[in-house]
């Protein structure tokens, strides 16, 4: 009997065993080592790098620009993300779930290829205009090369983010508290302005906040935006500086990356002081509210929407397609010209594309396999564990990703510049500092829905097989693991579709021989290949739809709201 | 303040008839209560009146002017009804007073107005010094307090109730209850009450309009739907009635008329005008069945249950040859009964149930 009981008090602490180590590993160590940089440059205690960093007076340029775009990509996010939410869940406009799905597809677009796409709709070489004999003469800049191109295109890049906390919250809006008010005499809009989006405080704070976070951090957007314009923000700043400079300045971009941390947190500070201020909580559920009657506006309203749907999904990806299909550079596209000559280049003959397809596949399928690994153990501590430390658990899972990626590529250069204590291994320079930074970064992505999962599982159905004799592992392995594995799958796909295309950590641990798709877009948008790019970013954005069809195939499967773009 | 009139709405969900030809007449200043077991389309009822649910026949109006038809629909902010839900749908991001106030604020009252009209609400409800608390921060009795509060402070031309007091618990139940009864008299207001709980409609309501599978079963007083049930349905609903199949020997003369049922001779009370007739229904109450000692009027039958409740024990009972029909009744202490036992019991008066199709 005491042995069986020495063999369950091992299995148990062997899984704390094993979280503590993944999270030491992947969340705790990586940012440890960064401040430690900040603070402790070379061992000692040292202010140095802080106030050379502060006086600089590019810093304060890059982060006042930083600050710029960050806010307003959130305002606009939000305001397009919250009227559509409202009008999605409020009132009665016809195919909710097309539309939802082709609006919350930006978000599943790498922000890179949006940005290249965008870029291919304006500016004297867009085959669009050419085509329509509108394109501005040679020589005249895109206007997208500007603070308000990046505005814009961060702002359609996370209105789907916005959308969808905002219609999460909506949804559980009883009726009652929408129907009492227009008992007292209150009409629709009135409705709206005084119960309705103030009751959603929480849902539209905590998306500003995310949303925030995301456009500070945001590196491809002002990456092929900012830099022709010479508009630097704080992650292509440390690109620039790493890219130029080399390890000699990783202190100087590391102070540069913690000052982006600390921008974002400020960001969640306040979302928590906000929603902290006011009593948001609704305790009685009920019936949604009936949906508002449009009447004769239906129409119009349905229009006006589809039409965002063309500006912000189908114009753009009808540009990169049709950029990726011209021949040269000011050749007029038409059907003789049309030519797939760009994609047989990329995928046959240039070595580094091709290259870049293996290494990203490799990459995000094991990235996404060992997620699944481990968030189906870390998920179960999570989401059952009665522990007192489990809270902070989940908040140093969180960690990586809600920070922005520069800051976690940094971290993990710092990590690995030097040949790892006692075994000696290299891994900088190769594609193995990639791998490390995709597993701590994109962890989360697969945790989320697996707590999900289990939240919507009866413990029950554990507690049986362990009144049944069953160990803690045979428990996981027959009854948990075949029950949570179509969540935690379903969080794999997320990051394989997020880690195929990914730009700004690999932009910045790349090397010859290690690059990755988003990398090698970059590379060919930057040296003026922008057919080449186009090619590389239809194939993936073709990748992302075959992805998002097959997880649909599944859906049924799985708990409500794991996969983002199904209503 | 004004009537309600309902004049033969009906609801149609697709196929199935939610409501189906339903007429309510309620007078000004009525305390009228909606009874029926879940699904008889009470809430529908209410849900149209308050103008959230359009009806598919028939009318509604309000103060003799009418605000659903087929036609038109008078939107719900329109209306000047007043409603107190069940689960209060006080706004949590809003103070009490805020709460009060609100439909003053819409209405664009001046700010001293809406001030001294809250105090009074709350006075009204005995809340005055709750104003600046969040409604998370009150118990059930006084959130529902709140919630009746705030319907009142416009002066609504009525007021919807939609099961208040489900969500309480007994001992409170029994004091919101005298509350209502006290706030109706004081106000004079005209009330729809729907419930579920036949207590609580005997209590409050002047009047009490029976419901099921989407029709009107019966509109009385609760004397009279106690005593004078219009049909089985209300019958074996209120207070547990027992209804028995029963041939009529006589003609009504004074109220009266004699009836055979389970073998027994009886004479029971009856609508003017009733003829003998075969295969009717009485309804008798556990009050009106006794045990009869020795070989005097009644029947034989054996008791099948005897629960102890307490001062009395509650006695079911089959009469010999009638094995689908089952009495109860209570015994007072000493109980003699015991399952098993023979025993011969009698009735002592009853309702004659008027045959179908004469109406409510």
């Amino acid at each position: 009997m005491s042995l069986v009981r020495k063999e369950r008090q091992g299995q148990e602490m062997a899984l704390t065993a094993g979280i503590v180590a993944i999270i030491v590993i992947f969340s705790l160590l990586p940012m440890a080592r960064l401040l430690q940089e900040v603070v402790l440059p070379g061992g000692s205690f040292s202010l140095d790098v802080i106030r050379s960093g502060l006086v600089s007076n590019t810093t304060w340029v890059a982060t006042w620009n930083t600050l710029c775009v960050g806010l307003g990509g959130t305002l606009f996010a939000l305001v397009m993300g919250v009227a559509v939410a409202v009008l999605v869940s409020l009132s009665d406009v016809r195919h909710r779930q097309a539309f939802v799905l082709c609006f919350v597809t930006p978000l599943m677009i790498a922000p890179q290829v949006t940005a290249l796409a965008w870029l291919q709709l304006f500016g004297p070489s867009s085959p669009m205009l050419n085509m329509l004999g509108m394109a501005p003469p040679i020589g005249t800049p895109n206007p997208l090369y500007s603070p308000e191109g990046i505005v814009l295109l961060l702002g359609i890049q996370y209105a789907p983010l916005v959308f969808l906390i905002v219609r999460a919250g909506l949804r559980k809006l009883p009726r009652e508290l929408v129907e009492a008010a227009q008992s007292s005499g209150a009409g629709w809009f009135t409705v709206l302005r005084t119960v309705i989006l103030p009751l959603m405080t929480p849902s539209i704070v905590g998306a500003a906040a995310l949303t925030f976070v995301s456009c500070v951090g945001n590196f491809g957007i002002p990456a092929f935006l900012g830099i022709p314009a010479n508009y630097l923000v704080l992650p292509t700043l440390i690109y620039q500086r790493l890219a130029g400079g080399g390890p000699a300045v990783l202190s100087e971009v590391a102070f540069l990356s913690v000052l982006i941390g600390v921008i974002a947190m400020v960001g969640i500070v306040l979302q928590d002081r906000i929603s902290k201020r006011r009593d948001f909580r609704i305790t009685s559920t009920s019936l949604p509210a009936a949906p508002y009657q449009l009447g004769a506006w239906r129409v119009p309203v349905e229009l006006g929407m589809w039409a965002l749907i063309a500006v912000i999904l189908v114009l753009p990806l009808l540009g990169l397609i049709l950029t990726s299909l011209v021949r040269g550079y000011g050749v007029t596209l038409s059907a003789d010209t049309a030519t797939l000559e760009n994609y047989r280049f990329v995928v046959f003959e240039h070595a580094a594309a091709s290259r870049a397809f293996l290494n990203s596949l490799y990459l995000s399928a094991a990235a996404a396999a060992f997620a699944v690994f481990a968030a189906i153990p870390l998920a179960y501590v999570i989401a059952w564990g009665k522990q007192r430390w489990i809270k902070a658990l989940n908040l140093a899972v969180e960690l990586p990703y809600a920070l922005p990626g520069v800051v976690l590529a940094i971290a993990s250069l710092l990590l690995f510049l030097k040949p790892m204590p006692i075994t000696g291994i290299q891994i900088y320079n190769t594609v193995w500092i990639i791998l490390y930074a995709y597993l701590a970064r994109f962890l989360v992505l697969a945790v989320r829905p697996t707590v999900t999962g289990y939240f919507q599982l009866d413990r029950a159905l554990e507690e049986a097989a362990q009144v049944a004799g069953a160990g803690l592992f045979t428990r996981m392995r027959t009854i948990i693991f075949p029950l949570i594995a179509p969540a935690a799958i379903a969080g794999g796909l997320l990051i394989f579709m997020t880690a195929l295309c990914e730009l700004t950590v690999s932009a910045l641990l790349w090397s010859s021989g290690s690059e990755t798709i988003g990398v090698v877009i970059f590379s060919f948008e930057q040296g003026g290949d922008s057919k080449y790019a186009a090619a590389v970013s239809a194939i993936m954005v073709a990748t992302t739809f075959l992805l998002m069809l097959f997880a649909s195939l599944f859906a049924k499967r799985l708990p409500d709201g794991v996969l983002p773009w199904r209503d | 303040m004004a009537g309600l009139s309902i004049e033969n709405v009906t609801k149609r969900f697709g196929e199935t008839n939610a409501l189906d030809k339903v007429s309510i007449q309620v007078a000004d200043g009525e305390f009228l209560a909606v009874l029926g077991p879940s699904g008889c389309g009470k809430t529908t009822l209410l849900r149209m009146i308050a103008g959230f649910e359009t009806v598919s026949g028939g009318r509604i109006s309000i103060g003799g002017s009418d605000v659903s038809t087929p036609q038109m629909n008078v939107p719900p902010e329109k209306r000047r009804v007043g409603i107190v839900f069940q689960n209060y749908a006080l706004w949590p991001h809003m103070s009490v007073a805020e709460n009060i106030g609100y439909a003053l604020k819409v209405a664009g009252v001046s700010r001293a107005e809406r001030e001294a009209r809250v105090k009074a609400a709350l006075a009204l409800v005995n809340m005055e010094q709750y104003g600046e608390r969040r409604p998370a921060n009150l118990s059930g009795g006084q959130r529902q307090r709140v919630a009746l509060a705030r319907c009142l402070v416009a002066e609504p031309s009525l007021v919807l109730f939609d099961e208040p007091l489900a969500n309480l618990d007994v001992h409170l139940r029994a004091s919101m209850e005298d509350e209502f009864a006290d706030f109706h008299k004081r106000t004079g207001t005209t009330i729809l009450y729907i419930t579920h709980d036949q207590a609580e409609a005997m209590a409050l309501a002047d009047r009490i309009a029976v419901m099921d599978h989407g029709r009107l079963m019966q509109l009385a007083t609760p004397r009279e739907l106690y005593h004078e049930p219009a049909n089985e349905m209300v019958a074996s609903f209120i207070s547990q009635g027992m209804v028995l199949p029963a041939d009529v020997l006589t003609a009504e003369k004074k109220g009266e008329c004699k009836v055979r049922v389970l073998g027994q001779e009886l004479v029971v009370r009856c609508r003017p005008g009733e003829k003998p007739r075969r295969d009717a229904r009485i309804c008798c109450r556990a009050s009106q069945i006794e045990a009869v000692k020795g070989k005097g009027d009644g029947f034989d039958g054996s008791v099948t249950r005897a629960v102890y409740r307490g001062g009395a024990a509650r006695i079911e009972f089959e009469p010999d040859g009638a094995q689908q029909t089952c009495l109860h009744f209570d015994q007072p202490d000493p109980v003699s009964f015991a399952a098993g036992d023979r025993a011969r019991l009698r009735l002592t008066s009853g309702w004659l149930i008027p045959a179908a199709g004469e109406g409510a």
